[in-house]
């Protein structure tokens, strides 16, 4: 385990306007399990990248083996030996999984040989694979296992993987983690990327950090306490969200036995989906990505439609009304999506903001557009929530993904709504923009509006949730009292391992 | 290499530049074009350009440019508000020619009664209701069966001009016209003509519709939900319809609006210039407005200009096949090739050009 | 009327002929849309075929090198449309009625001079053995070439995309471009080959209607047979045998029409004229698209 497998030597890639790298450098040993560590923008995408050919560096060179290692293209990256999980965009819905497979590999054998390879392998590593499978109808974790089995199958010296948890139950990750032990007993090197601090204090021997494009640290995951190393990412000392002590209120929204049919081919039916949520309570919602998080999004925000009877708000039956006569009965929605959904980004702030604030914010009247209204409004948003921009005339897409976000729920927020739904909240944000939004949805819910927040990031839940429930395969489990809750219950909750299994390998 | 690179914020100084750029570009190229013809290139484009509105006969052509630039601007404005909502409705001919025939039907149902205050306002209402009825079909298909109003909407032009060449044949066929495929001549007949409000203006009722369509739809668009919808819709579907916006409501009237408008310029056009129905009354207008709506960026004022434009390059091309012997198809293919350029250009309103290597 | 006049056999075999530059137009732009890309252009590039190859032809003499032209003339006006929507990414849309209208006006200028001349016979290949065999024998297997290469072409393109290699990285392509480049594959480099094979294909079609189906030169002859080809490709499900029952079944529809004029049927020829639209339209509407290529019509620009 001393001896070195790939070396980074000065790295440098600058973009128009931004220096995604800048001066990077370290190893990675042979059968080394080695994080990197960032936050979005980080520059840890780039540099993944220019490991596996898809960037070409200004400057900086990288050794594998000894010998120099320039990638031109991933085929030549995956002909040296590296292979990589992408976190996502590199699966083909409608083709299924071995073709999936085939198309991430050099010379794939013939379709029959193949897919009894893939059974072969998959069957070794616990990660059960029906090679005839459409990927568009796999699970996320299943979806997961087509991008790791397409890496094994060509025998890799290096895995890099791109946030590979984050679509796994805590079960799931365990098995995972099982899986890349084996892995890593094998002799194969694994750089593993992720923000999950305790999942990198379990499985990873050595940390790089980087912050602004930059490497700012090395460090023994496995002696370093998550705070250290948080505190190195960011750059500061981290605030933690606190809640005001107050009392839930009455019941304001009651989901009432709410099934919908999945609204698209690969989407994800709803199966009598009942809870009640109370003023000035947060209930989180926990749940793999795809057992129904944005259909009940839809179904709540009004732009999918059901039964009168299903949705209620403060008695009132608003089940087959559509988005703005909802927000004017109180409801306000942040979907998942920032980019073309909860915003449009060729549009301006200004745009934006009339967009849903129209009803409660009286931006149209008789048809006719407020503009300087609309205007006034954006730039509440913009000064309450920090976002950092010249102006509302500005386009959502000259955003960053955190400031977007921030202006997003703060469009929500500054509406007051009754109740408030919103999904991944923090996904893809920095961790001070993160921690200020958490403060946000905690504020509104102590000032008496209810909260339904969906999210990925079990750790988010825990930080802001009164009760917890759980998302899986369209069906909501009771919620429980969030406090004391631990990760293994909830991993329970979440649906345990499906039906992964540990490897088979006697290693 | 080239290479492009997305602008956080589109050029304004582009969104302005790019026409007039595209327009130098095609003058270029159609010279080139016209020179390989055997044609002087600088005649041909001066004949084309300058001579409409400046040359020895330009008293004439004149009128002619408000004349054609009325139903090109008409069909445009209409198509702009689909095109802008994502909504190609491709078969504005289809519902010009439909507009066309409702209005002639009605007027001669009349023949030859004198009531111009009653016909020929229902003649404008039947070509509207012609136009709309013909966009209603894919417009009613798509959001029902999902079939895609591209397809349908041309298929139904072909309809339409068997429509019409029936119309010419048999049932609008003028009964003293001594067996000749044709209607009776609409605008001789007092009641439904469509005539010049100023003498030697070219100013009909229809250039009258259009210019207060160009004003209706800036307000449209710079004021009113509607116009907000509409673009919410076009950039981002899916936040359209987080915002609450009926994605089947916006497509039928947008449908609604470009047939509408596309059946009132048929009408225009039958009861004037035109005059009478016959098989190939309708000349290209809905496929030339297609180019207009484009080049003027789907904005009203532009459409405007560039409605003018586009009846300057036919005016011109007619007296450039007269004076120089150029051939028709030429001003055709000069006119795609406007299009063609516009969007090359157009590139850089989003994108920045570096040259430089790949990654 | 006389229906005896309609012969069922000659009725079968010239729908196989009406049906192929359907198909082979069809054929083209299927593949382009399983590159997930639009090109409203057939039509465009099949009236610029139908000229490029009327010329070869009637300069040439020999059909062969009329219908090389025409690929060549279909291929060349693409690069147009794939250089504007791939390189400057312009709106597919937008392009593809552009490079229509523009292919139109090119088609009539260069048309000029050739209107009214016939185009030399393009001679039958009677299949020695079963092209004697009655009823089927007329019917199937005694055409002229390209009507073999059409179904040929089908058959070519069903087995590309299913069995080779290269087609999976095509569908790949069309199904998630942000993927296939993840992945490593030119995606910008496959749809600009896509393309210009749409566009040869196009042009192959175009050439049919003026060669062997009219035979000769009119400006606009084509008619619609592009845009009949693209809604055959949605009608088809974006797959290739599919596409092969769609146009025959227009083919059907179109000589059935015309022997119903030949036949003096009591319905107007402007009524039947406009049946094959008709018939288009019903059977879009009537047969539930299948899912389209996952990234049909996108803009692909790879970011960092």
């Amino acid at each position: 385990m001393t001896d070195t497998l790939l070396e980074l030597r000065g790295l440098t890639k600058a973009y128009p306007g931004v220096v995604a790298n800048s001066d990077v450098s370290f190893t990675i040993g042979k059968g080394e399990v080695h994080a990197l560590l960032g936050e979005n923008g980080a520059g840890k995408s780039t540099l993944v990248k220019t490991i596996y050919g898809l960037v070409k560096p200004d400057t900086g060179k990288m050794t594998l083996n000894g010998t120099a290692y320039e990638p031109s293209e991933p085929r030549a990256a995956r002909a040296a030996g590296v292979a990589m999980v992408f976190q996502h965009f590199s699966l083909f819905d409608a083709l299924d999984v071995a073709e999936n497979i085939a198309l991430g590999m050099e010379n794939p054998p013939a379709m029959a040989d193949l897919a009894a390879r893939i059974r072969e392998v998959s069957e070794q590593y616990g990660l059960p694979l029906d090679p005839d499978m459409v990927v568009g109808d796999l699970s996320a974790g299943e979806r997961q296992r087509v991008e790791i089995i397409r890496c094994l199958l060509q025998d890799p010296k290096l895995l890099i993987m791109d946030e590979p948890t984050s679509v796994l139950t805590p079960q799931e990750v365990e098995i995972l983690f099982k899986t890349l032990n084996i892995l890593r007993e094998e002799g194969t090197s694994i750089l593993y990327i992720s923000h999950k601090l305790e999942e990198i204090r379990t499985l990873c021997e050595h940390a790089t950090i980087l912050r602004h494009g930059k490497v700012v640290g090395n460090c023994d995951p496995r002696q370093t306490s998550a705070r250290e190393m948080a505190e190195m990412m960011v750059g500061a000392s981290l605030h933690v969200p606190e809640k005001a002590p107050h009392e839930a209120g009455e019941v304001v929204l009651s989901i009432r036995g709410l099934s919908a049919p999945a609204p698209h081919q690969f989407g994800t039916a709803l199966k009598n989906i009942t809870v009640d949520v109370r003023a000035g309570e947060v209930l989180g919602i926990g749940g793999v990505a795809g057992n129904g998080q944005d259909e009940l999004v839809a179904a709540l925000s009004g732009e999918m439609k059901t039964a009168a009877g299903m949705v209620v708000i403060d008695g009132r039956e608003i089940g087959r009304l559509g988005p703005n006569e909802r927000r004017a009965a109180g409801l306000c929605a942040a979907p998942e999506e920032r980019n073309g959904h909860a915003a449009a980004p060729d549009m301006s702030l200004t745009e934006n903001a009339l967009m849903t604030g129209a009803v409660r914010k009286k931006l149209v009247k008789n048809g006719l557009l407020d503009w300087p209204a609309a205007k006034v409004f954006a730039e509440e948003v913009i000064k309450a929530f920090d976002v950092r921009t010249p102006g509302a005339a500005n386009t959502a897409r000259s955003l960053s993904g955190g400031n977007l976000q921030k202006f997003v729920i703060g469009r929500e927020i500054m509406q007051k709504p009754r109740v408030l739904v919103i999904n991944q909240p923090t996904w893809g944000v920095d961790a001070s923009a993160a921690a200020s939004i958490r403060q946000a949805i905690l504020d509104l819910a102590v000032s008496g509006t209810a909260v339904v927040c969906i999210s990925q990031d079990l750790d988010e839940l825990r930080e802001i949730s009164d009760r917890f429930a759980a998302l899986n395969e369209g069906k909501l489990t009771p919620p429980r009292p969030a406090k004391g809750l631990t990760i293994d219950e909830i991993g329970l909750m979440l649906g345990g391992a499906h039906d992964m299994e540990v490897a088979h390998v006697d290693a | 290499m080239l290479m492009l690179e997305k602008r956080a914020q589109p050029s304004k100084a582009w969104v302005y530049a790019a026409p007039i750029l595209a327009v130098a570009i095609t003058m270029i190229v159609g010279g080139a074009v016209f020179a390989m013809l055997g044609k002087p290139p600088i005649e041909a484009i001066r004949t084309i350009f300058y001579d409409p509105i400046f040359g020895d006969f330009a008293s004439y052509s004149r009128p002619q440019l408000l004349i054609k630039a009325g139903p090109l601007i008409l069909i445009a404005i209409g198509l702009s508000f689909g095109f802008r909502a994502g909504i190609w409705n491709i078969g504005a001919e289809g519902q010009y020619i439909i507009g066309a025939m409702a209005a002639a039907g009605t007027g001669l149902a009349f023949y030859p009664m004198e009531a111009r205050w009653l016909i020929f306002p229902l003649m404008i209402i039947a070509g509207l209701a012609g136009g709309m009825l013909w966009a209603a079909i894919p417009a009613f298909l798509r959001i029902r069966f999902k079939t895609n109003e591209i397809l349908v909407s041309l298929m139904l032009v072909y309809v339409a001009e068997a429509i019409q060449a029936s119309m010419a044949l048999n049932l609008l066929r003028n009964p003293d016209g001594h067996g000749f495929p044709g209607s009776r001549n609409l605008s001789q007949y007092s009641s439904s003509a469509n005539l010049e409000l100023i003498a030697n203006s070219g100013i009909h009722w229809g250039v009258m519709a259009a210019v207060t369509a160009v004003v209706f739809a800036y307000f449209i668009l710079a004021r009113h939900r509607f116009g907000f919808d509409v673009r919410l819709a076009g950039q981002s579907p899916r936040a359209a319809g987080f915002a609450g916006v009926d994605a089947g409501r916006l497509i039928f009237i947008c449908m609604l609006i470009s047939g509408g408008l596309a059946g009132a310029a048929g009408m225009f056009e039958i009861a004037g210039p035109a005059g009478r129905v016959s098989i190939d009354f309708n000349v290209g207008y809905g496929f030339t407005a297609i180019i207009v709506a484009f080049l003027g960026r789907l904005h009203p004022v532009g459409i405007l200009i560039a409605g003018l434009l586009m009846a300057l390059t036919y005016i011109g091309g007619e007296l450039a096949q007269l004076s120089l012997g150029l051939p028709g198809a030429a001003i055709q293919l000069f006119q795609g090739m406007l299009l063609f350029f516009l969007l090359a250009v157009d590139v850089m309103t989003s994108y920045r050009i570096r040259f430089g290597k790949t990654e | 009327m006389d229906f005896s006049s309609i012969n069922p056999i000659l009725l079968l075999a010239s729908l196989m002929v009406a049906a192929t530059p359907i198909i082979l137009a069809a054929a083209g732009e299927l593949i382009v849309e399983r590159a997930g890309v639009l090109n409203l252009g057939v039509e465009g590039m099949m009236i610029t075929g139908a000229i490029t190859g009327f010329i070869a032809t009637v300069t040439t003499g020999s059909p062969w090198i009329g219908f090389a032209a025409a690929a060549a003339g279909g291929a060349g006006l693409s690069l147009l449309f794939a250089f504007l929507t791939q390189i400057l990414l312009s709106n597919q849309v937008a392009t593809g009625l552009a490079l229509t209208l523009f292919g139109l006006g090119l088609s009539a200028l260069l048309g000029q001079g050739y209107n009214g001349i016939k185009a030399p016979e393009f001679g039958k290949i009677d299949i020695p053995v079963i092209s004697d065999i009655p009823v089927i024998g007329p019917i199937l297997f005694s055409h002229d070439p390209m009507v073999y290469v059409g179904i040929g072409l089908i058959a070519g393109i069903w087995y590309f995309l299913k069995y080779s290699r290269a087609g999976l990285v095509l569908r790949a392509v069309g199904e998630n471009h942000e993927a296939a480049h993840a992945l490593g594959y030119h995606v910008i480099r496959i749809r600009i080959l896509a393309i210009m094979f749409g566009g040869a294909c196009a042009g192959l079609g175009g050439a049919y209607i003026s060669l062997v189906r009219v035979p000769q030169w009119t400006d606009g002859m084509t008619a619609g047979a592009g845009w009949i080809a693209l809604a055959i490709v949605v009608f088809a499900s974006w797959r290739p045998w599919r596409l092969l029952i769609g146009a025959y079944l227009f083919g059907g529809v179109t000589v059935l029409q015309l022997n119903f004029q030949a036949a003096g049927i009591a319905i107007p020829v402007e009524y039947l004229a406009m049946s094959p639209y008709i018939a288009t339209i019903l059977v879009l509407v009537l047969m539930s698209a299948g899912r389209a290529p996952g990234s049909l019509g996108k803009i692909f620009h790879a970011s960092r």
